[in-house]
């Protein structure tokens, strides 16, 4: 009985690759370019093959929005998987202007909005590619993603902007 | 002169006095109501367990507040080895209006905290200004008008987060420099300050200080085993516009859990309110006493005189 199971699951599992899994496949992109976060850095080249490969599982940054269940189980109360989302892009949902008076007053304006804590994309794309770097012990200094512009170097007071005494470039 | 009021007598009279005045006072002015911080002040909500330590707030601090050129780059985490005076963690100086500090902590390795003026409700700060340069907005900042600091230095000592810094470096015109909330530039019109914008991990939320403190507590609830159920800054000295969410105990990451609840007005309101009745009464008090305690003596004085009279007329 146990093996048939077993074998009806890996029918299943089968049909699933072969069917639903390779529409969604075919459509991510193989890298993304990250470019629209400020100009303190260089663009990040992410490469999204190799990351769907290694978590395995899409709902790991994607949520819910792929039709995956989601993996935080205080999303499960209300995203059980089944439909994906209408877009499944980053900056869709996190917006890019979090703390703009207008942002704010869409919060406050909605009462039945219970996404009110959503991370502005640039805290959304650190918080998930360093929470897991760090996890792994895989390098997560600035600029190991993404490297230094002159404008950051003037920024950080760092490179050709250091001040007297020595530049240290730690992070 | 005879002494008829000794020094004993003399201070049990005049405290009796100000004692009464004290009570009669209080009776006219009324108890002042706790104020609770303007209803839709804007805040900050530091999430500590979010700070990777990359220092960009500070970089952010300086460029927007046009601050000196640091010692060390932005980018150098070796200041995190650094101690101020008797071992202490950095603290905001005349030219860093905020630092990051690293605390290695026992239970959860190295957390990070990035250290600028609260902006209390009711600020120690503004409360110690002789001068009145202290303003708490509306909005939530504590400003300081340096055209009317006088450099006394007195809300460095009133201050209990030790904040306003001083610019020891001036010799001309030294006066108080601190964190302003960005008010100038940003906070006015609505925007979040530098530091909040900058941050790669948006370590902190800006928004309604009353709305912050629902999403701290939804925090809280949503991971209880994340992080110590308490919103430091709710309550700590009458309440912070600044608030913050820890996963260690908040002793562990420099934080004065020992300040408790009330404001420092609060401990200085009663005395203060005082201070003006003494100025003005106590000489009008002690005058009368004195000619109280004389006038046997003048009339003691005045019967010798007309006892002599009579006895001459006798």
């Amino acid at each position: 009985m146990g093996g048939s199971r077993k074998k009806l699951l890996a029918l299943g599992l089968a049909l699933l690759m072969g069917g639903a899994l390779p529409g969604l496949l075919k459509a991510a992109p193989d890298t993304i370019v990250m470019d629209k976060l400020g100009d303190l850095y260089g663009p990040v080249t992410f490469d999204h093959n190799f990351h769907m490969m290694i978590t395995g599982s899409c709902a790991t940054c994607h949520h819910h929005t792929l039709g995956e269940a989601p993996e935080d189980e205080r999303c499960l109360r209300c995203h059980t998987g089944g439909s994906p989302a209408e877009t499944v892009a980053c900056k869709d949902c996190h917006p890019q202007d979090r703390f703009s008076s207008a942002y704010l007053e869409k919060l406050e304006q909605d009462p039945y909005l219970y996404h009110t804590d959503r991370p502005g994309l640039l805290g959304a794309l650190h918080q998930q590619c360093l929470g897991c770097h760090q996890q792994f012990g895989v390098a997560y200094g600035c600029t190991d993603c993404h490297e230094r512009t002159e404008k950051g170097d003037a920024f950080y007071r760092s490179g050709d902007y250091a001040p007297q005494g020595g530049s240290d470039d730690k992070h | 002169m005879m002494k008829k009021i000794d020094r004993r007598n003399f201070l049990k009279g005049g405290l009796a006095g100000t004692a009464a005045l004290a009570v009669t006072g209080k009776a006219t002015s009324g108890k002042a109501a706790s104020f609770e911080g303007y209803p839709d002040s804007m805040g900050v909500l530091v999430d500590l367990t979010k700070c990777v330590g990359c220092r960009t707030c500070e970089a952010a601090c300086n460029k927007e507040q046009g601050l000196p050129e640091p010692a060390k780059p932005f980018n150098d985490t070796s200041v995190f080895d650094e101690t101020g005076h008797g071992g202490m963690p950095r603290q905001p100086t005349e030219k860093a209006y905020t630092v990051v500090n690293r605390y290695d902590t026992e239970s959860g390795g190295p957390v990070y905290r990035k250290i600028q003026c609260n902006h209390c409700n009711e600020p120690g700060c503004l409360t110690s200004c002789f001068v009145n340069a202290y303003t708490k907005t509306p909005e939530g900042a504590v400003i300081y008008d340096p055209k009317v600091c006088v450099g006394c230095r007195t809300c460095m000592i009133a201050c209990p987060f030790h904040i306003p810094a001083y610019s020891y470096s001036s010799t001309i015109n030294p006066i108080i420099k601190k964190c302003i909330f960005c008010y100038d530039t940003r906070l006015k019109f609505g925007r979040p300050p530098a530091c909040v914008e900058a941050c790669p991990q948006e370590v902190m939320v800006f928004g309604k200080r009353a709305d912050l403190l629902r999403l701290a507590r939804q925090r809280i609830k949503e991971n209880p085993n994340k992080y110590i159920d308490h919103i430091y800054g709710e309550k700590e000295m009458g309440g912070t516009s600044w608030l913050y969410l820890s996963g260690v105990p908040f002793e562990e990451v420099g934080f004065n859990t020992t300040l408790g609840n009330e404001p420092v007005i609060s401990y200085v309101k009663e005395f203060l309110g005082i201070v003006p009745m003494v100025l003005t009464i106590w000489p009008a008090l002690f005058t009368g006493f004195h000619l109280l305690a004389t006038r046997k003596e003048e009339a003691e004085a005045g019967k010798k005189d007309n006892n002599k009279g009579e006895g001459g007329r006798s």
